[in-house]
């Protein structure tokens, strides 16, 4: 391929965008550019320019209505300058033309409530799940155990089996709308990461599983395993010292989270 | 017309909010109650039709997973409940809800609703539980809302119609006043020039308000007066409303530049202002001494200290408090402190990055059961309340919170402590020039950036400058908005690399009056245009949007050429701009309403006008009986009662609410250890990704040691953080301090008839901060005084203790080589590394066993910053595998907390911990494990590293005490024999128990 190019979206209280623009850089994207939403609606960015779509962390519009919904609104409903079309239809297109998306935390928030997560049979922009408060209804940062549905279609986490990153979030816990979306979640094998206990088995027990998540779903991906919503934090954990034990562990000097970076870039320098 | 929206959880879905609150009117309040179901309410107050109603409920404010919504009717069946209570804001509080409810709806309808049209928040509680009218009075009053911003509905549920709901209530600000100016008439009595400055919460003393009667009378004065077309002889409301905020204590420190006549035995020593004969001058010498080597850039003269990083970056520090809101608001308090000192480094040189927040808050015990004198909030109450508002102002800043700790004492009921920190990383250069200056000329704009400004936070400046008392004015008290801040901040990092403004400042106490007064002084003069000033409403009079503390805001100076680029970024990013003056070389500082002159003051007078004071002195050192130590008979107990001491105890439940990993620096966390849940030292963090290098952030704060005497607190408070520092691996040779004094009035009255003991006490504090930090090296880089931290009602007076918080920021070149405090490996060889001396005054063991007595660690500082030298070096060196600061509750505490936050267990022989001159036998057990004394850490290194690291550190400093063990046992012994064997998950239990709410 030519050059890959991502895109990390910040703006109106996005704040993991610098180490998620790192994380980038270190997995070998050749040119990582980080634009406020405010560009995307002055029309002077487009997504369609970039085959990597990083949606970080933080707390867009403070959370104020739910976790990223006025975020979700927005993409939704405004259309960049002298377009006659919402941003969100730069998403839909993204999807179609076969690139990747990865959403962290606030990121994944954003994915799930507009519909892109777990969008079984294809059905994007219908909300079929949601986040909502950690069942001890508080914001915590910790580090939790997680383990790899080494089945799943998901291009991020291909290859991995277990690892530990850190989750930082008050609304974590994965409801999806009915049964019928969890089993579809189970049977296609679209939550690649599950929040596990010391063993490595997925746990609903508190604090291995942060917040209460149904399933001890972690992460979550689309039925093409390109779009990719996870809660803990993997941009978190690329250099050893970032982990909390390593002054005490022999770890390596490359931090486990660049891995969902670096299957990434694979994926699509492989296909583009 | 207005509608309310009424969103719930379905009723299968776990209400959080509900559960929480439940259990907190169990735990706080004692009272029964099943539980409690929430709703969100939105009001809004916008003509729209059926289908829109529909649209945003449906829309942008409901889950429609997890959450149902109901229109102009309650979304939640009465039946089942006893009681509702219904709270939101006061007319004029900030609704961050609110404000992004309105946005919302704007963006889902695609148009921009009318000036004046609105959505507010509100939150139902429906509480099943057998509540008497009282009992729910209280729930809604004691833990729920703040009148002071909040109002509330309480209805039996019965009496709720559900096909109506709550009636819709807008909180709208009247339009009362309108916007005319007073003038004052000064030619008054003594008596009623000091009734006047009470009542306007002026805070002026009687020699200030005559210095500014006397400016009124000046002939001179009165001719330019009279030329300019202003009440010639005397004040207009407005330019008395300026000196005061521009002279209060709060903004002129003129405690610390007073000068003092300080007597002790008998020998009287004047003192021309503690922060020029301490604080600068001790700065002053450091930097002398360091020579070639100091690193400071930028000290005292801006927002906050500014030192070197590396060749392209330099590290900005700050750290403030916020006592007097948090007392009235703990939540709105806290939140606007945090918020509001990230705008200190933000408005520093050109602009720093934030990049990490520190807090320390004192409060009074959270399980008191005492009475409340009148206006105070309950300790839980002040306590959870100041948690959540820096865990809402760091987290949804992206700005981590990575060091702090909380200390506890009952006189802290009078005002609680709060401060707050925040570091930020500054380009060495921008655009060509030095990242931390900045300047004005003349004609370039006064521009306003961020927020509005409404009657929020009017005379916070002075009203800190007083002690809390019965009419403090409510309007002091205000809630931030991270989210606008954040927009703003985006903003200004982009126009700063661009260029387009010169000089930039925070707007904080004393609003615009302050932050353009302070800029008027680079380039001698201003005109400021307060019609132009953008309002949350209408309604407030020209001196109130001069000195508006509304949060969010920033004042810059802007060439004109660059304005047009400036305003139109500003436009696209969501970013209020306006320019609302201008500056000049006029020397005076003038305010226009309109076409208008309203205020006119020599700039000379307005800044340098205020009459210093001068006070007295008195040392004489309490007289303290050395007590009889009671024989220890269960050292299990009394270990594991000292460890759940809330001084000592873990503060995990704070820590893993604060985000303190954001921006992906974290190199040592405030939890370290086997399983993430050891107390650190200090944090160590990674500002620049692509970089090895780190900060190092640390503190000491040891309130308690004023009882015996401030110079030992404020010594070991130095010498504490510097210790903290160490411990991780910072070079004690690279460090920078920052000092905040909070304490009570120092200045003798009737209502301080021991003020000069308590001034005393401050130039004891300052001799001492002097002293320590001269030997250590350390320049103090930036500070700030509180001066008045007392209550005072009906008769009950309340004084804080004397505190200085010591804030170090330092540097680690390889973040590497950064040591954690917890034992790593069995086998592992224990050291006590410096002297340990009969030194238990006002320590927690005192405290444990109800004892007073003198004694309290005096600072060797000389002998103490040699030691830490040789510790920094066998730390780069490799040969330290963990470290611990050794502080409050002494070695016991140090190594229990070594060996449970390893998982493993210890033998400790106390007969090897070394004493110097002292042999240990000549100290007790008890005197062993529980002394404060200074300059000590538990040390950990492998047994292979026993030469080289005792030929580092040199022998007579240190003792090999014992052995890492695998077992989980930790075992205290002496020559006599063993006498304390328990599991470390025992002790662990004991020091998790206190605060694990």
């Amino acid at each position: 391929m030519a050059k890959l190019r991502a895109i990390v979206i910040s703006g109106n209280g996005v704040n993991c965008e610098m180490e998620m623009a790192h994380a980038n850089r270190l997995a070998g994207v050749d040119d990582v550019r980080i634009a406020s939403i405010y560009d995307l609606l002055s029309g002077d960015v487009r997504l369609d320019d970039y085959q990597l779509l990083n949606m970080p962390g933080g707390f867009q519009d403070g959370d104020d209505l739910g976790s990223s919904k006025a975020a979700a609104n927005r993409y939704q409903h405004a259309h960049a300058q002298g377009a006659d079309e919402p941003i969100q239809d730069q998403l839909r297109r993204f999807i179609d033309d076969g690139k990747c998306i990865i959403g962290v935390c606030n990121g994944f928030q954003l994915l799930i409530k507009l519909g892109l997560l777990p969008a079984i049979d294809g059905k994007y922009f219908q909300q079929q799940a949601t986040l909502t408060f950690n069942d001890r209804g508080r914001f915590e940062d910790r580090w939790v155990r997680l383990v790899v549905d080494e089945q799943s279609p998901c291009v991020f986490t291909k290859g991995m089996h277990q690892l530990e990153l850190p989750v930082r979030h008050g609304e974590g816990k994965i409801v999806p709308a009915d049964d019928q979306v969890l089993s579809a979640v189970k049977e296609r094998h679209l939550a690649p990461i599950r929040y596990a206990d010391a063993e490595g088995n997925p746990t609903q027990d508190y604090p291995a599983n942060p917040n209460g998540s149904i399933d001890a779903i972690a992460a979550l991906c689309d039925e093409s395993g390109r779009v990719f919503g996870v809660m803990p934090h993997p941009e978190a954990f690329v250099h050893r010292t970032n982990h909390p034990r390593w002054t005490r562990e022999e770890l390596p000097e490359e931090g486990a989270g660049l891995a969902i970076f670096r299957n990434a870039v694979k994926y699509l320098k492989d296909n583009f | 017309m207005a509608h309310r929206i009424e969103v719930v959880f379905q009723p299968n879905q776990v209400d959080a909010l509900g559960e929480k609150t439940a259990g907190r009117i169990r735990h706080d309040l004692h009272l029964a109650v099943d539980h409690v179901r929430t709703a969100q309410v939105y009001t809004v107050d916008a003509d729209l039709n059926a289908d829109e109603l529909r649209d945003l409920a449906s829309g942008p404010y409901t889950d429609p997973i997890i959450q149902d919504y109901a229109i102009d009717k309650s979304a939640i069946d009465p039946s089942p409940f006893d009681w509702l209570i219904e709270v939101g804001f006061l007319p004029g509080v900030t609704d961050n809800v609110g404000r992004t409810a309105r946005e919302a709806a704007q963006v889902r309808l695609g148009r921009t609703f009318d000036e004046g049209r609105s959505v507010h928040s509100s939150i139902q509680y429906w509480i099943k539980g057998d509540l008497s009218d009282e009992d729910v009075e209280r729930v809604a009053s004691e833990l729920l809302a703040n009148k002071l911003i909040q109002r509330w509905t309480i209805r039996p549920a019965s009496q709720v119609d559900p096909a109506v709901g709550l009636p819709a209530v807008v909180p709208k600000v009247g339009t009362q006043d309108e916007p005319v100016v007073d003038s004052i008439n000064l030619e008054l009595k003594n008596d009623e020039l000091i009734a006047m400055s009470r009542e306007m919460t002026l805070a002026l003393s009687l020699a200030e308000m005559k210095a500014i009667r006397n400016h009124y009378r000046d002939k001179k004065v009165q001719l330019k007066r009279a030329s300019k077309g202003l009440p010639f002889d005397r004040p207009s409301d407005v330019e008395l409303e300026v000196l005061a905020q521009t002279w209060s204590e709060h903004c002129k420190h003129k405690i610390f530049a007073a000068k003092i006549a300080y007597e002790y035995e008998g020998i009287v020593e004047t003192i021309e202002g503690l922060f020029p004969t301490y604080i600068k001058a001790l700065t002053a010498k450091v930097r002398k001494n360091k020579g070639r080597k100091d690193y400071c850039q930028s000290v005292f003269t801006d927002n906050a200290g500014v030192i070197k990083f590396n060749d392209d970056f330099s590290l900005v520090m700050k750290v403030e408090t916020h006592n007097s809101p948090s007392a009235l608001d703990p939540y709105g308090g806290a939140l606007t402190g945090i918020v509001g000192v990230n705008r200190d480094p933000f408005g520093t040189g050109q602009g720093a990055k934030l990049c990490f927040n520190t807090d320390v808050f004192c409060f009074a015990p959270p399980d008191w059961d005492k009475p409340i004198p009148p206006r105070l909030l309950h300790p839980k109450r002040v306590f959870d309340g100041v948690r959540e508002g820096v865990e809402h102002g760091g987290n949804k800043s992206g700005i981590p919170t990575v060091n702090g700790s909380i200390v506890f004492d009952d006189r802290f009921l009078g005002k609680p402590l709060v401060f707050c920190g925040t570091g930020g990383l500054l380009p060495a250069k921008v655009n060509g020039k030095s990242g931390w200056d900045k300047t004005i000329k003349p004609g370039d704009m006064a521009v306003m950036v961020g927020g509005r400004v409404g009657a929020d936070g009017i005379h916070g400046a002075t009203f800190s400058s007083e002690e809390l008392r019965e009419d403090s004015p409510a309007t002091a008290v205000q809630i931030g908005d991270p989210i606008t801040q954040k927009r703003m901040t985006d903003f200004l990092l982009i126009a700063r690399d661009k260029g387009w403004y010169r000089f930039i400042t925070d707007n904080g106490a004393g609003g615009l009056a302050s932050s353009i007064g302070e800029m008027a002084r680079e380039c001698g003069g201003c005109e400021i245009y307060l019609d132009k000033v953008p309002l949350k409403y209408h309604g407030l009079r020209p001196w109130m949007i001069l000195l508006s503390e509304s949060q969010e805001r920033m004042s810059l100076a802007i060439p004109p050429e660059h304005w047009e680029e400036f305003h139109s970024l500003a436009k696209r990013m969501d970013v209020e701009a306006t320019v609302v003056g201008k500056f000049a070389e006029t020397g005076d500082f003038d305010v226009f309403f309109g076409e208008k002159i309203i205020a006119s003051l020599p700039m000379t007078f307005l800044h340098d006008g205020v009459p210093a004071m001068s006070l007295h002195a008195k040392w004489e050192p309490p007289q303290l009986a050395e007590p009889t130590l009671p024989a220890t008979s269960d050292w299990t107990a009394l270990l594991k009662r000292m460890l759940g001491r809330l001084n000592i105890c873990s503060k995990e439940y704070v820590v893993r609410q604060y985000d303190h990993e954001v921006q992906g620096g974290s190199v040592v966390k405030p939890l370290v250890g086997a399983h993430h849940d050891g107390p650190s030292d200090a944090a160590v963090w990674r500002p620049i990704l692509t970089s090895m290098e780190a900060v190092v952030v640390s503190h000491g704060l040891c309130p308690r040691y004023s009882d015996v005497d401030a110079y030992d607190m404020s010594a070991n408070s130095v010498d504490e953080a510097v210790r903290n520092a160490v411990a991780v691996g910072a070079d004690p040779d690279y460090l920078a301090g920052l000092d905040n004094f909070c304490w009570c009035d120092p200045v003798q009255s009737e209502n301080t008839p021991d003020g000069e003991y308590k001034l005393a006490q401050l130039v004891r504090a300052n001799k001492a901060l002097f002293n320590t930090c001269v030997a250590y090296g350390i320049p103090c880089i930036s500070g700030k005084d509180s001066m008045k931290n007392d209550y005072l009602m009906e008769g009950v007076k309340i004084s804080v203790p004397p505190t200085m918080l010591f804030t170090v920021v330092g540097k680690l070149e390889d973040a590497r080589k950064a040591v954690t405090m917890d034992a790593k490996s069995p086998g592992d060889l224990v050291y006590v590394v410096g002297l340990t001396r009969a030194e238990l005054g006002a320590s927690e063991y005192y405290a444990e066993l109800g004892l007073e007595g003198p004694g309290t660690p005096e600072v060797h500082y000389d002998d103490n910053i040699e030691l830490y030298r040789k510790l920094h070096e066998a730390i780069k060196n490799g040969l330290v595998r963990s470290c611990h600061d050794c502080s409050d509750g002494g070695l016991a505490i140090a190594l229990a907390e070594t060996a449970f936050a390893g998982d493993l267990g210890m033998r400790v022989d106390l007969s090897k911990v070394p004493t110097g001159a002292d042999s240990a036998w000549r100290l007790s057990r008890e005197q062993l494990a529980f002394s404060e004394s200074a300059g000590r850490f538990v040390v950990t290194i492998r047994p292979e590293s026993k030469a080289e690291f005792e030929k580092t550190i040199g022998r007579e400093r240190l003792g090999c005490v014992g052995e890492v063990s695998g077992d989980k046992d930790f075992v205290l012994h002496d020559n006599t024999g063993e006498f304390c064997r328990v599991t470390i998950d025992e002790l662990k239990a004991a020091w998790q128990a206190t605060l694990d709410y």
